[in-house]
């Protein structure tokens, strides 16, 4: 199996520069998801891996071998489109099959290649309809069925499950993440949505503005976001930020804003001191935050609930902290009315600090 | 039910009234008056009310008529080989064409401005081109040591000079709404085709033309109820000769009333082109139908077992 590696790669439009210089690399079979807002240039450097946009500068190489002057075809990939991109005039056995025909291989095996894919996708009934037969759940696993009975080294997703509404979505997912344990192949994917990013990838890499802002497992991203953006983009719901300065006293390092004073825990008072930097943005996940009326005064905050969002075993509580919005989630049946202020023990291991300038995080 | 809901429901009626009178006036009646005329014997000294009544004797005598079924035929072949050339040159010029390349609008452009001249005009100009002497392609054939062709005097050529000239100024429409039909084809099929492995022949072949054919059918449709009806340049160009070999239908309808005075027998004519055409109108309609009504089809059944 192949692996595939970016050195460099910069893509322009005319004097426009979407992407400034890529470098990644990816394992073998490696699920590498390129997450990102929608202009980030992750479709991009996808299309261009795939060969359906020029390099203007770096190069791409799969096995080693330089193939950014390659015609797609000889890159042995197969691609599952965002709006799915089947033929339609042809049925779905003959969508299926496009590939093999073109190669010319002999009918039995085109037909047997197709039998397995389409039984393992749920789509033997249908093989003989025409896309524009099938709903958008059926029309997305033909997609999928296609890239697989191609049989290519890699797989590549440009955002495949976008055009499904929310709960067919969830549905896909889960199905995907079955095909990824079939099938060992590589790929990449490329969405806008957290949570496939979360939930699917092997790896994950966080674009933002044409550059790579940081890759690396879901959990370490999670866990140590390299910065502010990072951190603001995954989790759900996100993070919440407050202006803070740092002071350090003789013995503890406090971090503090209007409303809060919390004690830093030693590695990251270390990191701070190491830091030229005393203006901060303090991070803290939702999740970091349990509702605790006896906590202790520096380690925890009070927050006073504006709004309550109830979805279910769990409501969102949107409160203000001197000023500063922060979300909390709390468990439904916990009583509060709107208006009153409660205490929140913070987790120490969820202190994020970020510097203010550069929002670089400071670990 | 009130007056006010009965006015309510005729008002749309009340709006169309005056394209409805218009449409009895305009169309109605003149071809109603054509078709009274056809069972006439009547000559043009007369009026309509003193020509006899001769039933589907005018009928009759174009089924003998040995120049009326030359002509039939001649455009029947006029018509085959212009719309066939046409097709094949517009379709594959805007597959060349269909690319960003600086200036392509301006060649775009320059490349439909035959069909805006005027047929006159553009039978005009191809006479002064198929000249015997003075004419371009005569002089440049003589320049290269050629001999020169009889372009308009032998009955051979006359019928290639008037598909030539056809082909000239009609080319672009089917170039047009090819490339219009081309260019919305949706990309990323095209896309998902270049990674499956296809070459641009196959590109071409599989893809583009089955997802234009549509767009074709009707344009081929469209081409084929105008090459029938051709009738200017022709007159211009050859006037139906030498001989019979140019002489299409409508030109042979065109002489039968102006020189033959016969106008019974020209109504008549019109008539039979009239229920061709009318065929093919149909049969574009039927064909529209039969496509919609599938994509209703698949649309239900695609809707049915949504999961």
């Amino acid at each position: 199996m192949p692996q595939i590696r970016l050195e460099n790669l910069v893509k322009r439009y005319g004097n426009f520069e979407v992407l400034h210089g890529i470098n990644l690399e990816m394992e073998e079979n490696e699920f590498t998801v390129l997450v990102g807002p929608s202009g980030c240039g992750k479709s991009t450097t996808l299309r261009m891996i795939a060969g359906l946009e020029s390099v203007s500068d770096g190069e791409i190489f799969i096995n080693e071998k330089p193939v950014s002057n390659l015609e797609p075809k000889a890159r042995d990939l197969a691609m599952v489109f965002q709006d799915y991109a089947l033929y339609p005039h042809m049925n779905v056995a003959k969508n299926m099959s496009f590939a093999l025909r073109l190669q010319r291989r002999p009918k039995k095996e085109i037909d047997e290649k197709v039998g397995v894919v389409a039984e393992m996708l749920g789509l033997t009934k249908f093989l003989h309809r025409k896309p524009g037969e099938l709903s958008g759940g059926q029309r997305q696993r033909v997609a999928m069925g296609r890239a697989l009975t191609r049989d290519a080294g890699t797989f590549l997703f440009d955002e495949p499950l976008s055009n499904l509404d929310a709960k067919l979505r969830g549905q896909m997912r889960a199905e995907l993440a079955l095909m990824r344990q079939q099938v060992q192949k590589n790929m990449i994917y490329v969405t806008h949505d957290q949570i496939e990013a979360m939930t699917l990838g092997d790896r994950i890499v966080v674009m933002h503005g044409g550059y790579i802002q940081q890759q690396g497992t879901p959990e370490e991203l999670f866990k140590r976001p390299a910065n502010k953006f990072v951190a603001g983009f995954l989790g759900s719901p996100p993070m919440n930020f407050l202006e803070a300065e740092v002071q350090d006293l003789s013995d503890r390092s406090f971090v503090s804003g209007k409303g809060f004073e919390l004690v830093l825990p030693e590695d990251k008072a270390a990191a701070v001191a190491s830091s030229s930097s005393k203006a901060v943005t303090l991070g803290i996940r939702p999740s970091d935050l349990h509702y605790s009326p006896d906590a202790e005064d520096h380690e925890s905050v009070d927050l006073q609930v504006i709004v309550s969002e109830y979805i279910g075993a769990q409501s969102v509580l949107l409160c203000d902290c001197g000023g500063q919005k922060v979300e909390v989630e709390l468990k439904s049946e916990t009583p509060i009315a709107l208006g009153e202020t409660l205490r929140f023990a913070v987790n120490r291991e969820g202190i994020h600090m970020f510097d203010r300038e550069t929002e670089v995080a400071i670990r | 039910m009130s007056v006010a809901i009965k006015a309510n429901r005729l008002t749309p009626y009340m709006f169309l009234a005056p394209a409805g009178v218009i449409l009895v006036f305009a169309l109605l009646y003149p071809i109603g008056y054509m078709v009274y005329a056809s069972f006439l014997d009547w000559s043009p000294s007369q009026r309509i009310g003193q020509a006899e009544f001769i039933g589907f004797r005018n009928y009759v005598n174009l089924w003998g008529d040995e120049a009326f079924r030359e002509s039939f035929w001649v455009t029947i072949r006029f018509a085959a080989i212009v719309v066939t050339l046409e097709m094949f040159l517009g379709v594959g010029l805007a597959l060349l064409l269909d690319r960003n390349l600086k200036g392509m609008a301006v060649l775009r452009t320059v490349f439909i401005l035959p069909m805006m001249i005027a047929p006159i005009v553009v039978g005009l100009m191809w006479r002064y081109m198929y000249h015997p002497t003075v004419g371009i392609f005569n002089r440049t054939l003589k320049s290269m040591g050629f001999e020169g062709v009889p372009w308009l005097s032998d009955s051979t050529w006359s019928f290639i000079a008037i598909v030539i000239a056809d082909v000239w100024q009609w080319t672009p429409f089917i170039f047009i709404l090819a490339l219009a039909a081309m260019q919305s084809l949706p990309r990323s099929a095209l896309e998902a085709a270049e990674i499956d492995g296809a070459s641009e022949w196959q590109k071409i072949l599989l893809i583009k033309l089955p997802l234009m054919m549509p767009v074709l059918i009707v344009t081929l449709l469209l081409r084929l109820i105008d090459a029938f009806k051709v009738l200017e340049v022709i007159l211009v160009l050859t006037n139906g000769g030498p001989g019979l070999s140019t002489e299409i239908l409508a030109l042979r309808i065109f002489r039968t009333a102006q020189e033959f005075q016969e106008l019974g027998e020209a109504a008549a004519m019109s008539n039979l082109l009239l229920m061709l055409l009318m065929a093919l109108t149909i049969g574009m309609f039927a064909y529209n139908r039969v496509q919609e009504a599938r994509v209703a089809r698949q649309r239900a059944a695609a809707e049915k077992d949504d999961d």
